[in-house]
């Protein structure tokens, strides 16, 4: 083929220029913005100094980090029992079904990966609250004699976090099982192993990519999510992300405002970088291939 | 135990396990659906009969979806943003395709990692520090030239801009996987026939990207619709549908026009998550 090198040079450059515009101007400038931003300190109206208060606040305050560790520790609680109860899911689905379910099955795994998390969870409400489906069931069975409140608590956020994020992590994970020989699985029986060990020693590794691509997602989602713990957990949820809100919206601190996301977002990328190092993956074959 | 399909008392077991996940997955849905139609002000049992007025209803208190002024202002602004998030990140993402599949150049490794990491940071983060980053820009533009960006103040603009900060990077993997699938040689064969790259590009590479840009678009749709975090910190007064209805229900509380408008949305994203579904499979089947 001839090729001028010049027209593949200047090709080259025009595919670029979009890619550039984008990471330089919506994700490296903004970020960098919020870290000068969150090293500012108001001493007198419109006067700003550089410092380290709002990050040394947060410290100094322990609703703040307690409301950040708890965050974190219940994202890490709702990706763990995603993985607990998609794992055997996806592999149904990949391994188990017969050819004709399978394709269904995971078309009802797909059909309702878009619904907002609103709407999913205004569902639960109707169902959890007092007056709502469960509690009148439970009233006319006669297991309980009065009306029974489930929202407001850490279970309900639980439920309605695992339900939100769940998709994500049994899509990328179908996606991974998928492509495993089943020979292989026959192979490990045949060796003697036993059906834990075959889990073991040869499903879980084979899907490792899809596990990590499915936690990340689903921790990432997890603790920056507003909607759900606010509206299953009410007043006492104590979210991080509700603190970022409160500290931009409602007291229009945007100084504060900006250390905490940097916080949660130093948090986040934190836990993703530990469990992909842990984990032996990347974030170019986990994330980027489902 | 794993691939044995003999109906051993293990196999019973994990059906009726799948089972009851489909009935977990399902059930909040149905309730936020079903209720649309009830025929009560509440949306709560007992079931007192069926009704379309959640929908169609033009008088108080039953006021339907449809002649709810707020609502369906809610529904065009939350139109609109979707389709320029939807155009915006389908052009990028074919461009990034392109750009990760045939460009050489240094570096390529790191800045395909800087394409996916907008995806791995949290919604709500992205959308403050864009609106931090553009308030300074119109703050700084006003103090210095006494000039007024109203275009950098919250409003559709920015809304657009932080969805598709992230969303870019879904379409770009999409279209991307396709692109890689590509057969070269059908190019090399076409400008052996003498064709120009514009007439390959446009005849041969394009078309066959199409079902890709197309899914993607539809996905890029569905995700700029119902985000809600990255929304939040950026929208003025023209508020999408999944603003207006959490005002809604934070300021009203629940009540059944929220389920016809969730109904309405579901059997929407439905569709379409089924269209485009079926749009990638035929033609990778061929």
């Amino acid at each position: 083929m001839m090729q001028n090198k010049d027209i593949k040079r200047l090709s080259l450059y025009l595919l670029f220029a979009p890619f550039a515009l984008w990471i330089i101007l919506l994700v490296i400038l903004p970020h960098i913005g919020m870290v000068v931003l969150s090293l500012k300190e108001k001493i007198a109206p419109r006067v700003y100094e550089y410092s380290f208060a709002n990050y040394l606040e947060f410290l100094n305050e322990p609703i703040y980090w307690n409301t950040l560790l708890r965050t974190g520790s219940m994202s890490l609680l709702v990706t763990a029992l995603a993985l607990l109860i998609g794992f055997p899911i996806a592999y149904y689905i990949a391994k188990i079904a017969g050819p004709r379910s399978r394709g269904g099955l995971f078309l009802l795994c797909l059909i309702p990966l878009w619904v907002s998390d609103l709407i999913r969870a205004f569902g639960w409400i109707l169902l959890l609250r007092e007056t709502g489906v469960i509690s009148n069931f439970l009233l006319w069975t006669g297991l309980i004699g009065e009306p029974v409140e489930f929202l407001y608590n850490d279970v309900a956020v639980i439920v309605g976090l695992t339900y939100t994020v769940i998709l994500f992590m049994i899509v990328p994970l179908v996606s991974t099982l998928d492509g495993m020989d089943n020979a292989m699985i026959e192979a490990g029986y045949n060796l003697g192993g036993s059906g834990f060990t075959v889990l073991r020693r040869i499903i879980i590794p084979y899907a490792m990519p899809g596990i990590v691509a499915g936690c990340i997602v689903t921790f990432m989602l997890t603790a920056g999510s507003y909607l759900t713990p606010i509206l299953l957990g009410g007043k006492n949820s104590s979210w991080f992300t509700e603190q970022i809100y409160n500290q931009f919206i409602t007291r229009f601190n945007w100084e504060g405002g900006a250390a905490f996301g940097m916080l949660l977002l130093f948090f986040t990328s934190l836990v993703i970088w530990l469990g992909l190092k842990l984990s032996g993956q990347t974030l170019a074959n986990t994330v980027a291939k489902s | 135990m794993l691939v044995q399909k003999k109906a051993t008392p293990f196999l019973l077991g994990y059906r009726l396990y799948v089972v009851a996940f489909f009935i977990f997955l399902a059930a909040p849905l149905i309730s936020a659906g079903a209720f649309a139609f009830n025929d009560s002000l509440f949306p709560a049992l007992p079931w007192q009969g069926f009704t379309l007025d959640w929908f169609f209803g033009d008088t108080e208190p039953k006021l339907g979806m449809f002649h709810d002024r707020r609502l369906l202002q809610g529904l065009y602004y939350s139109f609109v943003i979707a389709i320029f998030v939807s155009a915006l990140s389908v052009f990028v993402g074919t461009t990034n395709a392109f750009l990760f599949v045939r460009g050489e150049f240094p570096g390529k490794n790191f800045f395909y990692i800087m394409m996916v990491v907008p995806l791995v940071i949290p919604g709500v983060i992205l959308g403050i520090s864009i609106l931090v980053l553009a308030s300074d820009t119109a703050n700084y533009v006003e103090n210095r030239f006494d000039l007024e960006l109203e275009f950098l103040r919250p409003g559709i603009l920015l809304v657009v801009v932080g969805q598709f900060s992230f969303i870019a990077t879904i379409t770009s993997l999409v279209i991307t996987a396709r692109l890689k699938k590509f057969d070269e040689t059908m190019e090399e064969a076409a400008f052996n026939l003498g064709a120009s790259r514009a007439r390959v590009l446009r005849t041969i590479t394009l078309p066959f990207l199409r079902p890709a840009m197309i899914a993607a678009g539809i996905v890029a749709f569905l995700v700029s619709f119902e985000n809600f975090n990255t929304t939040l910190f950026l929208v003025g007064s023209e508020a999408p549908l999944t603003i207006t209805m959490y005002d809604r229900m934070a300021k009203v509380g629940s009540t059944p026009v929220l389920n016809a408008v969730s109904f309405f949305l579901m059997v929407g994203s439905g569709l379409l998550a089924l269209l485009s579904i079926l749009i990638q499979r035929d033609r990778s089947g061929q």
